[in-house]
């Protein structure tokens, strides 16, 4: 009653600039609807193909020197880190700067024509989906190191034993990288592998997969939760397990027959405005320099 | 309530004066329209019907919208049933430490996502404060789907509680007075004036949590971890979809807008014809 009175007052008062605003609202509505028609009219003609060639620099003028922007996958952030300062070093003038993430994530970004001059891959897949969209200058895609999964454990778990028959023990919990992932997909390929092995068998990998309480977007994502204790085992690059994580987790080595080897390519893009000192730097991770910081930071030389 | 208008004819040379005014506005308005136009126009643009109604029947796309509102309908009605007295606590009472709390509440909504998360596994993780007390109570709740609903819950509950406080505050007190004094009990003032007239803050705010809770990615990825069916909810599944299979992500994508859009809609033609002085 009371309610419905107070709502009353407060119409009567306001009633007439409330006609006036719906019907000036009608009309707005109208016009912006107009407008953004107008709007989407423009922006779809210029997809039409006339606008698409004028983005692209039309006479590519060679501006070396300049600052290289590279695309690399988060697995090399710690080691892509060192070798950028010490091609610095190595190259006065020339700066690198640089973009982590999932190799998938970087390869969709590049094909939707995003402005980077290296792509480092965690995988030979994602590099494929680059240069079949045709941005990769051709004859410079290079393997430059390989990666190979380890098991980690969370220290002082009494639950873990400290071998592989650990993951498949009931209860364990364990974190592997979601299957679009490559360190996901690496390590159903171990799982599988160890199902066609004797020691092992389908029922270790059934076991394992039963385990698995989440899959993880990202390496540091799965050791952060090893790391923090909230799941007893995953599996993840070697080359993932920098100083502080040692600290922090057992690791359970995988044999070699049943491990999955990762092959890193890198290679000069396309769209690069300054190709010339695009394939120094990759240059430079061949190298023997850069292949020794590589190998410093858990990876393999190529 | 009466919704009838009446039709009271407006002076042109005021509709005149006022046009011109609009004119100028649209066009001070139209680029922030267009940002947030834009993208999600190329969104629904590059979803293809065809490729929608394809991956409508993947059953990865099914448990996500469905977890995705289960859980966000229990974190709605956990910040309804839980944020309504603090609500009214903050609205109500001045007491040592107001402003603290009242500056706590926004902490949520500034924090990034994943610092959340981790703030959430610090206090309920295995290893974090209350840990050792919740395994000794045999509940494990990081990776299930509780551990999802409190990463909503975290980060969504503020939006309803600021929008409910100010509801409470904003309460006519001269109303509930003069029922108090005809011998209403505190409840009744409470249940048929306090509440009816907070009503629209307390909806809209329990609206905008829904959608938080509903695109809600970096805490629930932290605490709650990624399984299909269990704690992939849509925002996770459109993340880890992006990461491959872009048709998947595309089509969760589109599904989120459209359920956001719908609800959002439906919400606020209810709010101008329930309440209609917002």
């Amino acid at each position: 009653m009371v309610s419905s009175f107070s709502q009353q007052r407060w119409k009567t008062k306001h009633q007439p600039a409330r006609a006036d605003a719906f019907a000036l609202e009608r009309f707005t509505m109208q016009r912006i609807s107009v407008a953004l028609l107008a709007i989407l009219l423009i922006s779809l003609s210029s997809c039409g193909g006339q606008s698409k060639p004028s983005l692209t620099p039309s006479p590519k003028t060679p501006k070396e020197g300049g600052t290289l922007l590279i695309f690399a996958a988060a697995s090399l952030t710690e080691s892509f880190q060192e070798i950028g300062k010490a091609f610095t070093k190595a190259n006065p003038g020339v700066e690198v700067t640089f973009n982590f993430a999932g190799a998938n994530q970087l390869a969709q970004q590049i094909t939707q024509g995003a402005p980077a001059d290296i792509f480092a891959s965690a995988n030979q897949k994602q590099m494929n989906v680059v240069i079949e969209s045709g941005q990769v200058v051709s004859g410079t895609a290079k393997v430059f190191a390989h990666n190979r999964l380890i098991i980690v454990t969370s220290k002082n778990n009494p639950l873990v034993s400290k071998d592989l028959k650990g993951l498949a023990k009931p209860g364990t919990k364990v974190v592997l990288g979601a299957k679009e992932v490559p360190f996901g997909q690496y390590a159903l390929d171990f799982l599988a592998k160890a199902a066609k092995d004797k020691q092992f068998g389908k029922p270790y990998e059934a076991a394992v997969l039963k385990n698995v309480v989440s899959y993880e977007n990202t390496v540091k994502g799965a050791l952060t939760k090893v790391m923090l204790g909230e799941a007893d085992a995953g599996i993840v690059y070697a080359s993932d397990l920098t100083p502080e994580a040692t600290a922090k987790v057992e690791k359970i080595a995988i044999p070699t027959s049943l491990n999955v080897i990762a092959t890193y390519p890198i290679a000069v893009l396309k769209g690069s405005q300054q190709t010339e000192s695009a394939q120094r730097f990759v240059d430079f991770v061949l190298s023997p320099e850069g292949q020794a910081i590589l190998t410093k930071y858990g990876f393999a030389a190529k | 309530m009466q919704t009838t208008l009446p039709q009271q004819i407006v002076p042109r040379l005021a509709l005149w004066q006022k046009h011109g005014s609009t004119l100028t506005l649209i066009v001070l308005a139209l680029p922030m329209l267009c940002f947030v136009f834009l993208p999600l126009l190329a969104l629904l643009l590059r979803a293809s019907s065809t490729m929608l109604l394809k991956n409508l029947g993947n059953s990865a796309v099914g448990q996500a919208v469905g977890l995705s509102l289960l859980t966000t309908f229990i974190t709605t009605l956990l910040a309804l049933l839980f944020g309504t007295p603090l609500a009214y606590l903050l609205a109500r009472r001045r007491f040592c430490g107001h402003t603290l709390v009242d500056t706590l509440l926004d902490l949520p909504m500034v924090l990034p996502p994943a610092v959340a998360g981790i703030a959430l596994l610090m206090a309920f993780g295995r290893r974090g404060l209350l840990g050792p007390y919740l395994t000794y109570a045999g509940l494990e709740i990081a990776f299930s789907q509780a551990a999802v609903v409190m990463a909503q819950l975290f980060v969504a509950a503020p939006f309803y509680v600021k929008s409910a406080t100010m509801g409470f505050a904003q309460v006519n007190r001269e109303i509930e007075q003069a029922a108090a004094l005809d011998g209403a009990t505190p409840w009744r003032i409470f249940r048929l004036i306090t509440l009816p007239l907070a009503g629209p803050a307390l909806f809209g705010g329990a609206v905008m949590t829904w959608a938080r809770a509903l695109g809600e990615f970096g805490a629930t990825i932290i605490f709650a971890g990624n399984f299909p069916g269990r704690t992939q909810t849509m925002p996770l599944a459109i993340y880890i979809g992006f990461e491959l299979e872009l048709n998947v992500a595309l089509t969760l994508a589109v599904i989120l807008l459209g359920f956001s859009f719908g609800v959002l809609g439906v919400v606020k033609g209810v709010l101008r014809r329930e309440f209609v002085e917002l």
